[in-house]
């Protein structure tokens, strides 16, 4: 059944008749990461005003693949559980050489984690998930659609903005101004900044499609099958994922010298779709062509205007790495950020942000880009390179390793980073936390639940951990005390971190500092690095 | 011969460093430069016995 886009309602705002009070947050932008940006300030008690030009959901699928990263900052937020649910789990990718599987590969082998490597869920549902859950922060989250940002200026220790409704157009002001409006953000332009990077030549049509008989045959389980040289669409290359609601999404390279308009159309779309999953009836839910970047921003940090999500980095979507890369930038801002607005840090902390997640889009362009340029060899030569890999990947091992189909979103870690105390342990500062069934006296917990969103200290050890204020402690097979413990119930958390070390987790599950002792200088030492103190 | 995977997590930046390589050239110059890098690796491989394994293993199955 096709997505019901009810439109969202608007109210004439406030400003349209007297002056707002200048407020600490204004959201350009309710895609999935302004309105995931919302959330994560509401839960830490800052409020903010979310604009959005628009009043649906995101129109067609966009975004399907959310990794397990996401998951669990959603889990945080507080709608990973209705992704999950929703979802279409899968982990297993096979890639194609015309008719053969050259490779496949098991994103997940190992048990114990809250949330799957991978979900397939349409980017309207998220987004769908995100407004409910920011609806229930009513005295916090002021979301206003069809409220399009036409003006801004920087004023040093706030920003004005100038906002277009259909009632006519009135002024605002905030102390920080977050950019979370796309890819062609409308910010940026206004600020003129370049966003660097690759762009390629080639046209991807990208069709939903809705259909009782699945395409994958007799595969019960869902996957993700890519195929270069596909028997059914010459010389190019394809992709079909599984969605919810029986919907099926095809990813067909066409060329550079398509025309877009002339593709996207339904006489011409029909005999590629049936190519592939033959005489089976079937509906198109959603179509269009894109032409890819690999591209970022300078900086994502310019004074009070901060960038998120794709108006900060664009990326080709194999790898999924748009969304997802968006998503942990959140992670990473919201704590910052919140960090300074309660006055418990300098706004330098916010300089991190930009540092980390730089980094971090380059590692998702590299990826990214990688694997675009090998579906779409751009030389007679590197063609050749490339189909020789195919060639010797049925028997090698090592080409197999080449393959490059999409290297799927894996959450970035920050070891170079200013704020992390280096050192050593099974997790060593900068990685993501690694999830770990638990069991609590309430019964079965997740580590991801417990230990997210404020500093923690976390460790199987058996010394206790001290008292500090503003560090959260969980103890793992440890005697019972004054805070919260925990039963390694599958061994899984003393396999992932052992026992000899303590572990000091950011707000956004990133280990920032390990210990052999419960020494309280060295703790209080690294909590106050990693918000932003220059020793 | 069964060539198991050596280049591990440096693998995609391998392949992009070789594909950079050949940017721009000619195809005649491609040729050099493959030439030049067979030529140089086999070097640095500096075992004849492995060498001429790879040898046999690369001209199986050669399209035609
Ligand atoms: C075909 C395709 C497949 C993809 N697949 C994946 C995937 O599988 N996994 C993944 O992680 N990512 C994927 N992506 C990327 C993903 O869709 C984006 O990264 C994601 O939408 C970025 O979210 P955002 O909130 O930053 O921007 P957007 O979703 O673009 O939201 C921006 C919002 O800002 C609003 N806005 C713009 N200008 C103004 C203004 N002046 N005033 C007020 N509001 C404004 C817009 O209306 C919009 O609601 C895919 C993208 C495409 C195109």
């Amino acid at each position: 059944m096709a997505y019901d886009y009810t439109p969202f309602p608007y109210t004439p705002p406030p400003g349209l008749t007297h002056a707002e009070p200048r407020h600490r947050v204004v959201i350009v932008g309710a895609g999935p990461i302004g309105l995931a940006m919302a959330v994560d300030l509401a839960l830490q008690g800052i409020a903010t005003v979310v604009l959005d030009d628009n009043n649906v959901v995101s129109v067609g699928s966009r975004a399907i693949c959310w990794a397990k990263r996401s998951l669990e900052i959603c889990d945080r937020l507080g709608i990973g559980e209705r992704m999950l649910a929703k979802g279409v789990t899968w982990k297993v990718g096979r890639n194609f050489h015309k008719g053969d599987q050259v490779y496949a590969f098991d994103l997940q082998p190992d048990m114990g984690f809250k949330y799957p490597a991978f979900i397939n869920l349409q980017q309207y549902y998220v987004e769908q998930y995100l407004i409910d859950r920011a609806r229930e922060f009513s005295d916090l989250i002021d979301l206003r659609f069809l409220n399009k940002v036409i003006a801004h200026t920087d004023c040093g220790d706030h920003v004005k903005l100038e906002v277009s409704t259909p009632d006519g157009d009135y002024p605002l002001e905030a102390e920080y101004y977050i950019a979370c409006d796309g890819a062609g953000s409308p910010t940026r332009e206004r600020m003129q900044l370049a966003l660097d990077g690759q762009t390629f030549d080639e046209n991807f049509l990208i069709v939903d499609v809705e259909m009782e008989t699945s395409p994958f045959g007799d595969h019960a389980t869902p996957e993700r099958w890519f195929w270069f040289a596909p028997p059914f669409h010459s010389g190019q290359s394809a992709l079909l994922h599984k969605q919810p609601d029986n919907i099926y999404r095809i990813d067909l390279q066409l060329g550079p010298d398509t025309d877009p308009k002339e593709e996207a159309t339904e006489a011409k779309v029909r005999p590629r779709i049936t190519a592939i999953v033959g005489d089976a009836p079937f509906r198109i839910d959603w179509m269009s062509v894109y032409r890819f970047r690999c591209a970022r921003l300078n900086r994502f940090v310019h004074n009070r205007v901060i960038f998120a999500g794709d108006s900060a980095h664009v990326v080709s979507p194999f790898g999924a790495r748009g969304g997802n890369g968006g998503i942990q930038d959140v992670d990473n801002l919201g704590w910052k950020l919140a960090l300074v607005l309660q006055g418990k840090a300098s706004p330098e902390l916010l300089e991190s942000y930009n540092e980390e997640r730089v980094e971090a889009a380059d590692e998702n362009m590299f990826n990214s880009a990688c694997a675009t340029n090998f579906m779409t060899p751009r030389s007679s030569i590197e063609r050749l390179f490339r189909d020789q890999v195919l060639a010797l990947a049925a028997r090698h091992p090592f080409a197999r390793k080449l393959i490059n189909s999409g290297r799927l979103s894996q959450p970035c870690v920050l070891s170079g980073s200013s704020l992390q105390t280096s050192g050593s342990a099974p997790l060593s500062p900068g990685h993501a936390l690694l999830d770990a069934p638990l069991t609590g006296r309430a019964g079965p917990a997740w580590l991801v639940t417990e230990a997210q969103g404020r500093f923690t200290l976390v460790t199987a050890n058996d010394q206790p951990l001290p008292d500090i204020t503003g560090i959260e402690r969980i103890g793992i097979d440890q005697a019972e005390s004054c805070y919260p413990c925990f039963a390694d119930s599958e061994g899984c958390f003393k396999a992932r971190y052992g026992t000899a070390h303590i572990y000091l987790f950011r707000p956004d599950g990133h280990v920032c500092a390990v210990f052999d002792t419960p020494d309280v200088d060295a703790i209080v030492t690294a909590h106050n690095r990693a918000m932003g103190a220059t020793q | 011969m069964i060539l198991q995977d050596k280049l591990g997590e440096e693998a995609d930046t391998f392949y992009k460093a070789l594909i950079s390589a050949h940017e721009g050239l000619t195809e005649a110059q491609s040729h050099t430069l493959n030439a030049r890098l067979v030529l140089m690796m086999a070097n640095q491989i500096g075992d004849l016995g492995m060498l001429t394994d790879i040898f046999e293993t690369a001209l199986q199955d050669l399209p035609d």
